[in-house]
Order: structure tokens, then C-alpha cells, then sequence
């Protein structure tokens, strides 16, 4: 029953980076920017909420700050692919492993790392105001998305970037706009992971969730809510590790840790495999738009 | 003072091609104009410099008389000019009103929708406002767009080939529509390559060729010929010519059934048989069964009923790669869509039947070089125009040229059986020959010819013997010289007779 009440507690807290992460992948991927740079801006912001309480500064400002270096991040990347028209996913990996070097170079040099803090506390039910929040996120971005103008056309965009030029659309603006948007959540995704959950600074702390995230994403079909439930899952599953070794059940630790990418694995699978509804994908991801040029 | 757009020697440049050299255009409100020439002569590019898709190099658009730069679609929408693209720029993945909503933003969408199904019934359309347009069949889809821009307010509406993916029906409803529309005093444009909408539907024809303005003049007292020495500079006159030699039969049907569903017309029990060395012609009015019939013999679809024969070999369950290894060769409807991956060269999407069945090199090595060549070849005996070099991606073509580069891949290599579905739809006159004289010759050669075509003219003109599809079945056969009246008889009669 203890058991069951500790996994249970600890699921939210490690379902929101998977969350936030998920859903600032969706609002670049419907502009038809396909992002692998989600591990990036998550490392990015990490540090940036490290780095800001270690100097004083309150958890939630430190949040802030890490929204504020995701979307820094996601402007390079932004100039890359939206700017510069260079491959989206040359574009995202190179970011990834810049963002590696940087933050471990950062933390380095500031002495940030290995030293804990008191990070961001409970509000009510032993949850904290981003776990509360991340279900408003998710209905902002689904209404945001769904029913707006704005979310109209960067639908539009990453649907058929021509069809939105012909409609008087700024393509490269509104993928300026959507990655920074969903390089913010995910660095404030990031940022949460080390102000709320690790309290601590580790290189590469963010462990590979960016590149769950991007099968997340994918198995949910970009789809805010259904990423919502594929977070759930996998906080699930996160949360569970700790508390199987805790329990004392001798299960070799590889494989617990194998367990969240086996099942992005199967759930990739099962998304495949199901395939049919063909809609959800944005037709035009991965794809560069350039006026005068046919394609 | 004038009212209308005016384009003045406006020029545009691709890199060092000059797609437009000098061209003056004026349409006038209240007139329906016509735009003509054959394909690549620049009648797209025109319009996407006059709708600002295309900034010219030179020369100035001016509406109502005045000059004006326009800065992109949007400022273009503000002006009152309205396109419909020949290749369509919807968002299959929206509902129709969200289609709606992107071409007119900043207004509320129960207000738009409802103005869309006032002006839609006013005009005589029926659209679903909650489908998603990319399920809709090709002539809703040109309403909504034809819809999308009159919502916007257009006074200056271009149609860039609207009839060219319609049938005859539907094309002439579109000439009642856009003879209303010049009636309110919008200035239309209309670029075509069917004379008959020009001589019969147009107050002004303008004639584009190479990228100049060759003739600006009005249908009175003008014939198709005269039209077509304008347009490509030669006479072009076609005559039917039937086959001298008919051998076995090649391909045959015998009670092919297909289940129809939603979007879909079944088939019921089809028989008929193309012999080696004639010219079978489908004709039917659009949407009793052409493309049904034709997925069936490309082996896109597979019969729920009954067996398709080819060479006396059953056939019925091999798919598309088999069929074209034992001698099939398709021309599909919707080649911009299907028959070319824009994004490859000119060079790789000619060679690519070829590469499959073998012809340059086996599967560890591409004779490239041979590959070209070929290419270089086709292109020019089958006078693709506009290509400037193998490597060019076969997207930067125009329209029928595209449409030219898919017609040379299909009839390479050996052939027993030529589909041919709509075969000169978007060509211009000459390229339309050029392609019906491939027709006679293939058949001449020996293979068996079927030519799927809701144009009766061209059925005439090519068919040995004509098949009547109505309703999913063969309604009636007839064998050449039919008399059209009676052809035109079968194709209502829902083959009850
Ligand atoms: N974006 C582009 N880049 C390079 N070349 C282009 C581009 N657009 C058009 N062209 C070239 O300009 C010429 C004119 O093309 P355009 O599409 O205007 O022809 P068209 O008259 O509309 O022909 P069609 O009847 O076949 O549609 C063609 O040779 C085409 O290859
Ligand atoms: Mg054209």
C-alpha cells in the first residue's frame, strides 16, 4: 500500500518534463518543422534554472529564465532551419550536441555542478504549481492551436506551406514564432527537471527524455492531449524505477532503465503499425518552403 | 479611364531563362478574357506576377489605372485580385470553412461561413462546410477554391486551367459561373488551352508564346484554326484514321465486378475485349465508372467480381509492378500528382520505369550516363519544353510539359497494352496531337489501345471501336465511324435500354 501511495505521489513530477517537452514539439512540428533539438532546449534551460538558483534567484523567476534560454536556443535553431533553409534534421542534431558541450562547459566553469538546493516546493497534495499548471498548458495549446487565427495558420503552415504563401501567410515568421513557442516549453521543461525534480546539476542531466518526447510525440499523433496521456505513462514508468530497487526486488538496474525506451520503442510500433489515420502527421514536415521555387 | 487590371511589359526572369520578355496583358472589368498559348509560354507565370507570388524583373502591374506594387498575396487579396491555381493551394488536412478562413483572416468564422453558403447557393454550389477538402472529388475542390477567393472580395479573378480537371458538364457550368461574375463587373481571366471556352465563352483573347505577347484580339469572326495558327504559329488538323490491321485479342474483361462505396461508383458486370492493332475508346459522361475502370486495369483496384485477362493469362490479382513487366504501359489522370516526384530531376523521373525493369544496370549498379541519354532523347521527341538541363527538378516545368515528361516515360520500352486515361488534358494543341499520334502508332505497332476520355471529340477521333460506360457498366459498343448522336444517347441512358 506504501508502495503504491509513493509510486503514485511521484508520477506527476516526472510526467511534466515529458509533458511540456511533448507539447513544444507539437507546436514546432505543426509549423512543419520537424525538431530533434528537443534534447537541446531541455539542456538549455536546465541550466539556465540551475544556474539562476544557485545565484539567489526564486524558483519561479528561475523557471522563467529557463523558458527564456529554451527560446534563445530555439531562435539559433529557428535561423538554421526557417532562415537559413538548412536541413531540419542536420539542424537539430548539431544543436543537441552543441547544447551538450555548452551546458557541460557552463556548469563547469561556473562550479554549478553537484552542488544541491532547495529547488521548487509543493503546493497542495504534494504536487507543485507546474505539475497544476501543465493540464492549463495543455488546454491553452489545444485551444490555441484549435481555435485561433494564429493556430490556423501554423496548421496552415505546416500543412502546405504553399497554399498558406498563396494565402498571404509569412511562412518563415510563423516558424520563427512556433519554434521559439515550443523551445520555450521545452526549456522550461528542462528547467523543471533540475529546479523541481534533481535539485542538482549533473551533465546531461536531462538523460535522453528530449528524444522520449520526440517518440511521444509521434505516438500521440501531435496531439496535445493524447501527448498528455503519453507523458502519464511514462512518468509511470520513471517513477517506478527507484521505488522497484527501494522495494528491494532484484531486478538488474539496466534493464529497469532500459524499460523507458523499450517502450517508446513499442509505442512507435504500435503507431505504425496502426497507421490509418494519415491526417495527423503535418504533411508538410521536414519541408522547406522557398517562393519561386515549384515543388 | 480604365477599370481591370493591366500588366506592362512585365518580365521575369528564372535564373537566366526568361520565362516573360515585354508582356503587356489588360483585362477589363465586366469582360471575360482569355488567356492562351501552348504549354510553358508563361500564362502561369503572367498570373503569378499579376496575383504578386512572383515579383517581376521589370515592367509594373496597374489596377483601375493606377500603378501598384504588389507586395505579396495578401496585399494582392486587399487589392481585390483573386487566383485559382492551376495545381490547387489548399490544405487537404482542413475542413472546407477552415480553408475558407485562411484565405480571409481577421473575420469571424460564423460570419464567413455564412457568407460562403449564401454566395455558395447563389452561384449554384453545394459544399459541406465540415469535410476535409482533401477528401472532396477535384471539381469541389475547385469550388471551394473558386469560393475562397470570392469571399475575399475579387474584382480581378484569375482562373489558371479551371476546366482542365473538370468534364465537360461541369466545365460549361464553370463558364455560366464566371460569365455572372464578369456580369457584376469583376474582370475574369481565363487560361486555357480549350479553344471552344475561348471562342465561345470570352469578350478577349490574349495569345502568349515564348514568353511574348503574340496577338491580343476578340473571338468574333475567328475559327478554332485560326486560333491554333495564334497559338503555336502552324496549322494542326487531325483527322481520324482507322486501323488497317486488327489481330487477337490482347486484353480482355469477363464480368468484372467492383464494390462501390462512399466516394466511390462500383462496376457491374463489365465485359468487353481490345484486340491487338485497334483503338478501344471509353466514353461515358465523367463519374460512371472511368476511374474505377481504370484502376482496375492498372491493378490499383482489385476486382471484387469476375476476371481480367491479358494475353490469355489471368490477371485478375497481379498488381501494378506485374502488370507493367508483362507489357502494360499507363498514362493516369492525375499526372502532376502521380506520375512525377517534383523534386527529382527531369533526368531520374524519365529513367525510372526503365531503372525498374532493368534497362540501365542491374540493382548494385545505374548506368547513369545511358540514363540521360535516354532522357535527352525522350525529351526531345516528345518536345518537353522548358528543360534546361537532365539534372533540373521536373518540378520547375509548367503544367502540360510535366504532363508531356510522364507521357514519353510510359510509352518507352516494349508495349501489348496502352492505357490512356484523359490523355490530352492540359496539353495544348500540338502536344495534344503529338500525343494522338503516339496513340495510332502504338497501335499501329501492334499493341491493344484503350482510351479512357469523357472528351467525345477525342474518342471520335482516335476509336476503332467505343465503348459506352454508364453507370458502371457497358451500356452500348459501337464500332468507328459511330454517329455521335447515338453515342451521345448511350452515354444518358443508364444502360437500362
Ligand atoms: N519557379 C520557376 N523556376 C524556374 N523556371 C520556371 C519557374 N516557373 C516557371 N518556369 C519556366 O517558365 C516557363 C513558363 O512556365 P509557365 O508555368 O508559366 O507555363 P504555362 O504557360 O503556364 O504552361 P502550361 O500550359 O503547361 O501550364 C516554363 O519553361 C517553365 O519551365
Ligand atoms: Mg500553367
Amino acid at each position: 500500500m506504501d508502495f503504491l501511495a509513493n509510486w503514485l505521489i511521484n508520477i506527476p513530477g516526472f510526467a511534466v518534463p515529458f509533458a511540456l517537452a511533448a507539447l513544444g514539439l507539437i507546436f514546432s512540428e505543426r509549423a512543419g518543422v520537424l525538431n530533434l533539438g528537443a534534447e537541446g532546449f531541455m539542456l538549455g534551460g536546465a541550466l539556465a534554472g540551475v544556474g539562476l538558483t544557485l545565484n539567489g534567484a526564486p524558483p519561479l523567476v528561475a523557471l522563467g529564465g529557463a523558458m527564456v534560454a529554451g527560446a534563445a536556443l530555439g531562435l539559433v535553431f529557428a535561423v538554421l532551419v526557417a532562415g537559413l533553409r538548412i536541413n531540419h534534421v542536420i539542424s537539430g542534431l548539431a544543436l543537441v550536441f552543441l547544447a551538450q558541450a555548452l551546458t557541460s562547459y557552463i556548469a563547469n566553469e561556473n562550479d554549478w555542478a553537484n552542488q544541491s538546493f532547495a529547488g521548487l516546493q509543493d503546493l497542495v497534495l504534494g504536487q507543485d504549481i507546474v505539475v497544476w499548471a501543465t493540464p492549463l498548458l495543455c488546454l491553452g495549446t489545444v485551444w490555441l492551436l484549435g481555435r485561433t487565427r494564429f493556430g490556423l495558420t501554423l496548421r496552415a503552415v505546416g500543412e502546405n506551406p504553399g497554399a498558406a504563401d498563396a494565402a498571404g501567410i509569412d511562412v518563415t515568421a510563423m516558424r520563427f514564432a512556433a519554434i521559439a513557442i515550443g523551445a520555450a516549453l521545452m526549456g522550461l521543461a528542462g528547467g523543471y527537471l533540475t529546479v523541481a525534480v534533481s535539485k542538482i546539476w549533473v551533465d546531461n542531466v536531462v538523460g535522453g527524455r528530449g528524444w522520449i518526447a520526440i517518440a511521444l510525440v509521434i505516438f500521440a499523433r501531435w496531439h496535445p492531449w493524447r501527448a498528455l496521456a503519453g507523458a502519464l505513462l511514462f512518468g509511470c514508468i520513471e517513477a517506478l524505477i527507484p521505488r522497484v530497487n527501494a522495494a528491494g526486488w532484484a531486478v538488474p538496474q539496466y534493464y529497469l532503465q532500459m524499460t523507458p525506451y523499450l517502450a517508446t520503442l513499442a509505442v512507435m510500433i504500435w503507431s505504425a503499425a496502426r497507421g490509418g489515420d494519415r491526417w495527423a502527421q503535418p504533411a508538410a514536415l521536414g519541408q522547406h518552403h522557398i517562393r519561386e521555387e515549384r515543388d | 479611364m480604365t477599370t481591370g487590371l493591366a500588366l506592362r511589359s512585365v518580365t521575369k526572369r528564372f535564373g537566366g531563362f526568361a520565362a516573360l520578355e515585354e508582356v503587356d496583358f489588360v483585362a477589363h472589368g465586366g469582360e471575360v478574357h482569355a488567356l492562351l498559348g501552348e504549354n510553358g509560354a508563361g500564362k502561369s507565370t503572367l498570373m503569378n506576377v499579376a496575383c504578386g507570388i512572383y515579383a517581376p524583373d521589370e515592367g509594373r502591374v496597374e489596377i483601375d489605372g493606377k500603378a501598384v506594387s504588389i507586395a505579396g498575396a495578401r496585399d494582392a487579396a486587399a487589392r481585390g485580385i483573386g487566383m485559382v491555381h492551376q495545381h490547387f493551394k489548399l490544405v487537404p488536412a482542413f475542413s472546407v470553412l477552415d480553408n475558407i478562413l485562411l484565405f480571409n483572416p481577421g473575420r469571424p468564422a460564423a460570419e464567413v461561413g455564412a457568407e460562403a453558403q449564401r454566395l455558395a447557393a447563389r452561384i449554384g454550389f453545394d459544399l459541406p462546410l465540415e469535410a476535409r477538402a482533401g477528401t472532396l472529388p477535384v471539381a469541389e475542390q475547385q469550388r471551394l477554391e473558386i469560393l475562397k477567393v470570392l469571399i475575399g472580395g475579387a474584382r480581378i479573378v484569375i482562373l489558371d486551367e479551371p476546366t482542365a480537371v473538370l468534364s465537360p458538364e461541369e466545365g460549361t457550368a464553370l463558364m455560366g459561373l464566371i460569365r455572372g461574375l464578369a456580369d457584376e463587373g469583376a474582370a475574369v481571366i481565363l487560361v486555357t488551352h480549350k479553344l471552344h471556352e475561348a471562342l465561345h465563352h470570352s469578350d478577349r483573347i490574349t495569345v502568349l508564346r515564348q514568353g511574348r505577347t503574340i496577338a491580343e484580339t476578340t473571338p468574333e469572326g475567328m475559327n478554332p484554326a485560326e486560333l491554333t495558327t495564334l497559338i503555336v504559329g502552324e496549322q494542326i488538323v487531325e483527322e481520324p484514321e482507322l486501323s488497317s490491321h486488327v489481330g487477337e485479342r490482347v486484353i480482355w474483361l469477363n464480368g468484372v465486378e467492383l464494390a462501390g462505396d462512399a466516394g466511390r461508383r462500383g462496376l457491374t458486370g463489365l465485359d468487353f475485349q481490345v484486340r491487338a492493332g485497334e483503338i478501344y475508346g471509353v466514353a461515358g459522361v465523367a463519374g460512371n465508372g472511368q476511374s474505377e475502370l481504370a484502376e482496375v486495369l492498372m491493378g490499383l483496384a482489385r476486382p471484387t467480381g469476375g476476371t481480367v485477362w491479358m494475353d490469355g493469362e489471368n490477371i485478375t490479382e497481379a498488381g501494378p509492378a506485374g502488370r507493367r513487366r508483362a507489357g502494360l504501359a499507363c498514362i493516369p489522370v492525375d499526372r502532376y500528382r502521380h506520375g512525377l516526384a517534383g523534386r527529382l530531376s527531369v533526368a531520374d523521373n524519365y529513367a525510372v520505369n526503365g531503372v525498374l525493369a532493368g534497362r540501365y544496370g542491374g540493382w548494385m549498379w545505374l548506368n547513369r550516363a545511358k540514363a540521360r541519354a535516354r532522357a535527352r532523347e525522350a525529351v526531345e521527341e516528345f518536345d518537353v519544353q522548358g528543360v534546361r538541363g537532365m539534372g533540373q527538378r521536373a518540378a520547375l516545368l509548367s503544367g502540360g510539359n510535366a504532363q508531356k515528361l510522364v507521357i514519353a516515360r510510359e510509352f518507352e520500352g516494349e508495349t501489348r497494352v496502352v492505357l490512356a486515361h484523359s490523355p490530352s488534358r492540359g496539353l495544348d494543341v500540338r502536344a495534344g496531337a503529338a500525343v494522338h499520334a503516339r496513340l495510332r502508332a502504338a497501335r499501329d505497332a501492334g499493341a491493344a489501345v484503350i482510351l479512357i476520355s469523357d472528351d467525345l471529340d477525342e474518342i471520335l477521333l482516335l476509336s476503332d471501336r467505343i465503348g459506352v460506360l454508364s453507370d458502371g457498366r457497358m451500356a452500348a459498343e459501337f464500332t468507328a465511324p459511330a454517329d455521335r448522336a447515338e453515342i451521345g444517347r448511350a452515354m444518358v441512358s443508364h444502360g437500362d435500354d
